[in-house]
C-alpha cells in the first residue's frame, strides 16, 4: 500500500500525547473536507511565558494523519506559542522522515489545528485560507486548486508554463492530461481554446529573462563546473549550439564514443537544468546535423 | 512463518495450485505459437480450444466462439462499450450506474468529453437501482447499457438478467461487468438476454493478466485491437497461452466449487459478520445484505478511519480492504459508499472482508477476536468518540472547521 517511513509507522502504532489535555486553554478543531480527516488539538499554555506545557490530539483519520498529529504534539511541547506557529507542515513531514505526496495534506491539517488552537487561546477566531483540491501531480504533490489559481494569476497557456510555475508535471509527466484539462477549462472560461501547438512554440522561447548571450555564458560557466569530473576520466565537453531549450554539446577525448556517453549527457543535462532553473534538453552535436537534414 | 489471513479476495485471489500446474508447461515445452501450422503450435492451439470450452461451460454460453480472451477485465469492459458505440454510430447515449467499477466509470466520463450522453442510474441507501428510472431511459438513442452483476465493494447484486430483458425489448445492447460474480454465482448466459459480459481471471484463482469478453453470437461488434486473426479477428495479438490454459482450469474448478461457495463460504462470511456486529457498537453492514455475493461483507465502523483499521489488521496478519479515501490515493471516499448516502464518518471507516474457498472457520474466529480491540483502540483516538459512546452531547460534539 503506502510506503510509510519507519517513523510514521512507529508514531501510528505508538502515538504520543493521544487524547485531550485536561484543563486545556487552547483548542483547535479542523478538518480536511477533501479527504474527510479531522483533528482536535488541545493545548495547555502557561499564561506567564506563553509556553506550551502540554499538547494532546484526537484524530479521525488514516495512519499518516494519526502519525502527523502525534509528531506535531511532540514538536510543539515546550515551545513558546510564537515558535510553535513557525512550525510548518514540511517540518512535521521531516520529523516523520517524509510522507507520501498524497499524504502531505495530513501534515497541513496538523499545522492548521495548531493555528486554530493558538487563535482559540488568544481569544481570536481562526479563518482558514487554504483550499485543497484533488491531487494532480504526484511527483511534487501539487493539487488542482493550486494549478488552477496559478494559471489564472499568471495567464498561463501551456502545460510547460504550468510546470515552470508550479513544478506540477515536471516529473514523470503522467499528469499532463490532467493539467491540460484544467488549462482547457480555465481558457474556455475566458473564451479561449487550449492550443496544443502552443507547447512546441513556447518551448523554443527561453523564459529566463536572460539575453541569448547571457544565457550562453551561463551554460559555459555551468559546463566549466563539471569539466574537472570529465577531465579526470580523460574526456571533455564542448558547447556547440543553443537553440531554445535544446542545447547541443560535443563529447570529446575519452568521452567521445564512450558507452557511458548517454549517462554522462544525462548528468550534464541535470546540472544545467538545475543551474539555469529551466527545463532544457542536452543533445549530442550529431543530433544537430541530423535535425538539420530532416528539417526538424 | 504464519502466512496470514487473506480476506481480500475481491481484490485478487491466490492462483490455485492445480491452475499453476496446468499452466506451467506452456512456458517451457509447450511454447509454440498457436497460429503456427507445425506441431509446436498445434498442441498449444488444441489447449486453447479446450480452455475456451471450459470457460464456455462456466458461463453457460451457447457457443465456444462467443468467448474472446483479453488481457483483463478492464480491456473487456472497454472493448464492449467502445464496440457498441462504433457499431451503432447514430446512437449517442449510454446507460450505466453510479456504483460501477472505474473501468466503466472513467471510460464513460472520458466519452462524455467526446459528446456522448451518459445516464448514471442512482442507487438507494442499500445500493439498489430504481428499475423504473432505468425503463424510462431506454430508447433508440442508447447504444449500450452497462451494469455490473455484483458490486465489488458491498457485494450487492443487480438484477442484470431482468435488466437485459428490458434492454432487449427496447432494442438496446446490454453489457455486464461480471468480474465479481463469475465463479461465485451460477450463470447461464444462453438463457439470458445479456449480449456482452466481462470477466477477469485473477478474481477466480487464475493469474493476473487474463480476461474474457463474452460476445453473444450475432451481436454487432467492432474490435478494439486490430491486427492478426487471433480470436477470429476480434482481439488481435498473440494469445497469452499459459494464462488462457490457466483460466480454463480455474473456470472448471470454479464450476465444481459453486455449491461450496454458496454453502460453506457463505457460512464463513455470515459468522464473521454476526461475530463482529455482536461485539462492536456503532457499526453496520453496507449494501443490501439479503441480496449480495456469498463471499462479501462490508462493515462500516463509525467514527474511525479505514486505513488505520487496515494497518492495525495488517499488523495482526489480517488482510482486508477499505472504502476510505486514504487507502486509494484519491482524496475522496469510495464512490460506492457515497452513492449509498452513507455519512462520511462511517464511509471512511468501511472495511470489506471478502472470502474465497481457501478460507477457514478458524481464521474467521481469529478475525472476530481481533476486530473489537482494533476498533476500540482507534476510537480512543477519535475526536468523535468519548468514553464508550459517540461524543454527541450538546456542547461536547466535535465540530471542526473544514478546509
Amino acid at each position: 500500500m503506502w510506503d510509510y517511513s519507519e517513523t510514521v509507522q512507529e508514531h501510528f502504532f505508538n502515538p504520543r500525547n493521544a487524547g485531550a489535555v485536561e484543563l486545556a486553554n487552547g483548542v483547535g478543531e479542523v478538518g480536511s473536507l477533501s479527504c474527510g480527516d479531522a483533528l482536535r488539538l488541545t493545548l495547555k499554555v502557561d499564561p506567564e511565558t506563553e509556553t506550551i506545557l502540554q499538547a494532546g490530539f484526537q484524530t479521525f483519520g488514516c495512519g499518516s494523519a494519526i502519525a502527523s498529529s502525534s509528531a506535531l504534539t511532540e514538536i510543539i511541547k515546550g515551545m513558546t506559542l510564537s515558535d510553535a506557529l513557525k512550525v510548518s507542515n514540511q517540518d512535521i513531514a521531516d520529523y516523520l522522515d517524509g510522507l507520501p505526496p498524497e499524504k502531505m495534506h495530513c501534515s497541513v491539517m496538523g499545522r492548521e489545528a495548531l493555528q486554530a488552537a493558538v487563535a482559540n487561546y488568544r481569544g481570536e477566531e481562526w479563518k482558514d485560507d487554504h483550499e485543497e483540491g484533488a491531487l494532480i501531480c504526484k511527483c511534487f504533490a501539487i493539487d488542482a486548486v493550486m494549478i488552477e489559481e496559478t494559471i489564472r494569476a499568471n495567464g498561463l497557456r501551456s502545460v510547460e508554463a504550468v510546470t515552470n510555475y508550479t513544478k506540477a508535471g515536471g516529473g514523470c509527466s503522467s499528469c499532463h492530461e490532467g493539467i491540460e484539462e484544467i488549462l482547457g477549462r480555465v481558457l474556455a472560461e475566458q473564451g479561449e481554446q487550449l492550443e496544443i501547438n502552443a507547447v512546441a512554440a513556447e518551448a523554443r522561447q527561453p523564459r529566463t529573462g536572460l539575453t541569448n548571450l547571457q544565457r550562453i555564458k551561463r551554460i559555459e560557466a555551468l559546463l566549466d563546473e563539471i569539466r574537472p569530473n570529465l577531465q579526470r576520466d580523460h574526456g571533455d565537453v564542448e558547447l556547440v549550439e543553443v537553440d531554445g531549450r535544446h542545447i547541443y554539446v560535443k563529447m570529446t577525448g575519452a568521452c567521445a564514443g564512450c558507452q557511458m556517453a548517454a549517462t554522462t549527457l544525462g548528468g550534464i543535462q541535470q546540472h544545467l537544468a538545475e543551474g539555469m532553473s529551466e527545463f532544457i534538453l542536452v543533445l549530442p552535436a550529431e543530433e544537430l546535423a541530423r535535425r538539420a537534414t530532416v528539417g526538424g | 512463518m504464519d502466512k496470514g489471513i487473506y480476506l481480500d479476495n475481491n481484490a485478487t485471489t491466490m492462483v490455485a495450485p492445480e491452475v499453476v500446474e496446468a499452466m506451467l508447461p506452456f512456458f517451457t515445452e509447450q511454447f509454440g505459437n498457436p497460429s503456427s501450422l507445425h506441431q509446436f503450435g498445434n498442441q498449444v492451439g488444441r489447449a486453447l480450444k479446450a480452455a475456451r470450452k471450459q470457460v464456455q461451460a462456466l458461463l453457460g454460453a451457447e457457443h465456444d466462439s462467443e468467448i474472446i480472451f483479453t488481457s483483463c477485465g478492464t480491456e473487456s469492459d472497454s472493448t464492449a462499450i467502445l464496440s457498441a458505440l462504433k457499431a451503432q454510430p447514430e446512437r449517442r447515449e449510454i446507460i450505466t450506474s453510479v456504483v460501477e467499477h472505474p473501468a466503466i466509470l472513467t471510460l464513460c466520463q472520458y466519452l462524455e468529453k467526446d459528446g456522448y450522453t451518459v445516464h448514471y442510474l442512482k442507487v438507494d441507501k442499500r445500493g439498489r437501482l430504481d428499475l423504473q428510472e432505468y425503463a424510462r431511459l431506454l430508447s433508440d438513442q442508447v447504444a449500450v447499457v452497462s451494469i455490473m452483476w455484483a458490486n465489488n465493494e458491498s457485494g450487492t447484486l443487480f438484477p442484470v438478467e431482468e435488466m437485459a430483458e428490458m434492454a432487449r425489448a427496447a432494442g438496446v445492447m446490454f453489457h455486464t461487468d461480471a468480474v465479481q460474480a463469475v465463479g461465485k454465482l451460477p450463470i447461464n448466459l444462453q438463457e439470458s438476454c445479456i449480449d456482452m459480459l466481462s470477466l477477469s481471471g485473477h478474481k477466480l484463482h487464475a493469474p493476473k493478466g487474463i480476461g474474457v469478453l463474452y460476445l453473444r453470437r450475432g451481436v454487432r461488434f467492432r474490435p478494439l485491437l486490430r491486427g492478426g486473426h487471433q480470436e477470429r479477428g476480434r482481439r488481435a495479438g498473440t494469445e497469452n497461452a499459459a494464462s488462457i490454459v490457466a483460466l480454463g482450469k480455474a473456470c472448471e474448478m470454479a464450476g465444481e466449487a459453486l455449491a461450496y461457495e454458496e454453502r460453506v463460504v457463505r457460512s464463513l462470511r455470515d459468522r464473521l459478520e454476526q461475530g463482529i456486529l455482536e461485539q462492536v457498537s456503532h457499526c453496520f453492514v453496507t449494501g443490501d445484505p439479503e441480496n449480495r455475493l456469498p463471499n462479501t461483507c462490508n462493515i462500516a465502523f463509525e467514527f474511525i478511519e479505514g486505513e488505520a483499521i487496515l494497518l492495525l489488521l495488517n499488523k495482526m496478519g489480517i488482510a482486508a480492504s477499505s472504502g476510505s479515501a486514504c487507502t486509494s490515493g484519491s482524496l475522496e471516499p469510495s464512490h460506492v459508499m457515497r452513492a449509498m448516502d452513507i455519512p462520511f464518518t462511517a464511509a471512511h471507516g468501511s472495511v470489506r472482508f471478502s472470502f474465497s474457498r481457501y478460507n477457514t472457520m478458524e481464521e474467521v474466529e481469529r478475525v472476530i477476536a481481533a476486530v473489537p480491540l482494533i476498533v476500540e483502540r482507534l476510537r480512543k483516538l477519535s475526536p468523535y468518540w468519548n468514553g464508550d459512546a459517540p461524543a454527541d452531547e450538546p456542547g461536547q460534539e466535535f465540530a471542526p472547521t473544514y478546509a
